[in-house]
């Protein structure tokens, strides 16, 4: 029983990451564009955010939690808006190919990550690892009284407020996609631009909107990764495949954020199941950590073989459009 | 911009664009030539920023670290190569607009392959016997992986893009598995350089050149691909179904067919690669043996249009800044991943000026003018 709680627990903690992750690359999708610079602007998210409470607590004696957490807050989305900036002025306005936009973006917000994680407080003056403790206790907070709760307290009152945050932003979504007026042209945008177009939808703006938001939204993936789950450090390449788990995850929720909430947690506990199976040796632990792609590829299978309108992907997903080509 | 029309939807746009018919070679080059000036002028600036150096150094410290030794020559020079290889081996499946985002599983696939060949025959056969054994094996094992996908496209229409990104996940755990069976020493979790005493499966020197034969290879790999594209019926059917498979249908070819052969032969050629970097280059496997490889070949072939020339072009002066900021990294202490930012920051600016060459920007002028 202890051990199940402390599964669940750590499989929430994993799945927190990719579900802000895969709700910003839902939204995004969304209106059309595939943006698989995901991966990399999560990591520019996490060490822009982790790069603003380093900074903000050297600059002061006495650093203060709460305004170490609003200035790493602010950082990180400011700097993965502008990763989703970039990419949609590459694609939207530019209409290069959104796969080799998105490519490159990783390319680039990953090396971003590890480079200035690695060399930050060397290039500053310091020496060893960047550490930012004072910030990352106060995204480490909990409620008082809930979390000692015996159980529930553990079970949902045990994490920081982006926990959180990251399931009310996905029920936020799904109500914005199917029950707001923007949201249904969000989507109509995403289906057939042209048509959205002649109905006069700004199929450009909606674009931009949605890819800046959703870059926003995965972001705070990295800095939950960072603060909440690092305890306020970096790693190199730590974050690992998570940026791709959460494309991944949009395919396993089919495009709905709400059903995102409870994939992520089951790939967190995917991920890490392999330390909680009994008799494993070290080789088959490493087949165990195939499990969230392969379960990936048999949804991804089975969704293209059910000819169901529901579950299909965004149809202009990964075309740009240019109103004079029609 | 008119005055007279005051909502949002119906104000004239500030620009004016239009897609190009056609654009001189020339004039494209020129683009393509302000973008690579610009990308150099946007990387000397964040070098610059971050260690604080007078630029024209930190451009001579690029050039040194590429080129400047024989042995950072050869280094950058085999890096090119294995580039190339890769954006070759992806060409076929682009030109038929199958999004093979696998590349870096198909070749951890034929590296895997390879070092396995390596490890087990290593002493019981004669090296070339090996070598061709190696490219065998690396070879079936990045076709299997290219195939999986494609069967999926032809008969379910299943996303490829997608599936062949998981792909890559899951060959990646499966070098995690064979690691922990080849690992050496035991207990370090990775497998070492394999046959350093034997040198066995290891590619040979040519004309004394210790990367002669990558060099060897990988050109005539090229001057392959280029031929069966251009003048080969199968590169024909490959550019029918990638303008249309209705059309591909009506002039009766067999869509299915052509999609699994193309990735055959695409998925075989990244497999190749894998052996490429493993017996002629690192002699050693890990996770990283693609090191993001399989996914900067994808823009190379892209931005190349999958003209073989083009593409030398674009391996060389990437893997040249690539080699040339790891340098500047190492000489200032910092760390290498220094240069998958200047990759990125380069790959914008190619990218981004694409644009200028298939679409023309006009500022609108007054209103009478553009009635």
């Amino acid at each position: 029983m202890e051990l199940l709680l402390t599964f669940i627990q750590k499989a929430i903690g994993q799945g927190i990451s990719i579900l802000f992750g895969a709700s910003g690359e839902i939204i995004t999708e969304k209106s059309g564009n595939l943006n698989l610079g995901i991966p990399g602007i999560m990591y520019m998210g996490g060490i822009s955010g982790l790069m603003g409470a380093f900074f903000y607590e050297r600059s002061t004696a006495h650093p203060n939690g709460f305004v170490g957490l609003l200035v790493s807050l602010l950082a990180t989305l400011l700097a993965s808006a502008l990763g989703g900036l970039l990419y949609s002025f590459l694609t939207v306005s530019l209409r290069a190919n959104q796969n080799v936009v998105g490519l490159s973006l990783t390319t680039f917000g990953v090396g971003f990550g590890n480079f200035f994680g690695g060399s930050i407080s060397k290039l500053a003056g310091g020496v060893g690892q960047i550490s930012v403790s004072t910030t990352a206790s106060a995204y480490r907070a909990t409620i008082p009284g809930l979390s000692k709760l015996p159980v529930i307290g553990e079970l949902l009152f045990s994490y920081g407020f982006l926990t959180y945050l990251a399931v009310v932003i996905a029920i936020f979504l799904t109500f914005y996609l199917t029950k707001t007026r923007r949201g249904l042209n969000l989507r109509a945008v995403g289906e057939s631009p042209a048509t959205a177009d002649a109905a006069g939808i700004n199929v450009s703006l909606y674009k931009y909107v949605s890819t800046v938001a959703g870059a926003a939204i995965a972001g705070l993936g990295g800095l939950y990764f960072v603060m909440e789950y690092l305890g306020g450090t970096w790693n190199n390449n730590g974050f690992g495949d998570r940026g791709w788990l959460a494309i991944a995850l949009v395919i396993l929720a089919l495009w709905k954020p709400v059903n995102a909430i409870w994939g992520s947690f089951l790939f967190g506990g995917l991920y890490i199941l392999y330390i909680y199976l009994p008799g494993l040796t070290r080789a088959t632990q490493e087949l165990v950590k195939m499990l969230p792609y392969v379960v990936t590829i048999i949804v991804l299978v089975i969704a293209s073989n059910r000819n169901n309108q529901e579950s299909q992907p965004p149809s202009s997903l990964g075309e740009a459009y240019f109103r004079e080509e029609r | 911009m008119s005055a007279e029309n005051n909502a949002i939807a119906n104000r004239e746009p500030l620009f004016r664009i239009t897609k190009r018919a056609g654009i001189s070679a020339y004039k494209a080059w020129a683009i393509r030539l302000t973008a690579v000036v610009f990308a150099l002028v946007a990387c000397g600036l964040v070098i610059v920023a971050i260690t604080g150096q007078n630029p024209i150094k930190v451009y001579l410290s690029i050039i040194d670290g590429a080129v400047g030794r024989s042995r950072r020559f050869w280094v950058t020079v085999r890096e090119m190569m294995t580039l190339l290889i890769i954006a070759i081996g992806l060409t076929p499946a682009f030109r038929m607009k199958f999004w093979n985002i696998g590349a870096e599983g198909q070749l951890l696939m034929g590296g895997a392959a390879t070092a396995a060949m390596m490890i087990y025959f290593g002493d019981t056969m004669p090296n070339w016997l090996l070598l061709v054994l190696i490219f065998a094996a690396s070879s079936l094992a990045g076709m299997i992986w290219g195939v999986i996908p494609a069967v999926f496209k032809a008969y379910f229409n299943t996303n490829e893009t997608l599936f062949t990104l998981m792909l890559n996940y899951v060959a990646i755990q499966i070098i995690n598995f064979c690691i922990v069976y080849w690992e050496n020493p035991v207990g370090s979790n990775t497998v070492g350089i394999i046959n350093s005493a034997t040198q066995k499966g290891w590619f040979p020197k040519l004309f004394g050149l210790t990367y002669g034969w990558n060099v060897v290879i990988v050109l005539a790999i090229t001057f392959g691909i280029y031929i069966y594209m251009k003048y080969g019926k199968h590169g024909y059917e490959i550019a029918v179904v990638g303008e249309s498979h209705n059309t591909a249908r009506y002039a009766g070819i067999d869509v299915k067919k052509v999609i699994i052969r193309t990735m055959i032969l695409s998925g075989a050629i990244c497999g190749l690669a894998g052996a490429i970097i493993v017996s002629g280059g690192s002699h050693t496997i890990s996770v990283s043996t693609g090191g993001g490889r399989g996914f900067t070949a994808i823009i190379v072939a892209w931005m190349s249009k999958f003209n073989p020339w083009a593409m030398i072009l674009v391996t060389a002066f990437l893997v040249f800044m690539q080699q040339g900021s790891i340098q500047i990294a190492t000489k200032y202490g910092l760390n290498e991943n220094a240069s998958d930012i200047i990759t990125g920051i380069l790959l914008f600016f190619l990218i981004g000026c694409e644009f200028f060459i298939n679409y023309k920007v006009e500022l609108h002028r007054k209103k009478k003018e553009v009635q």
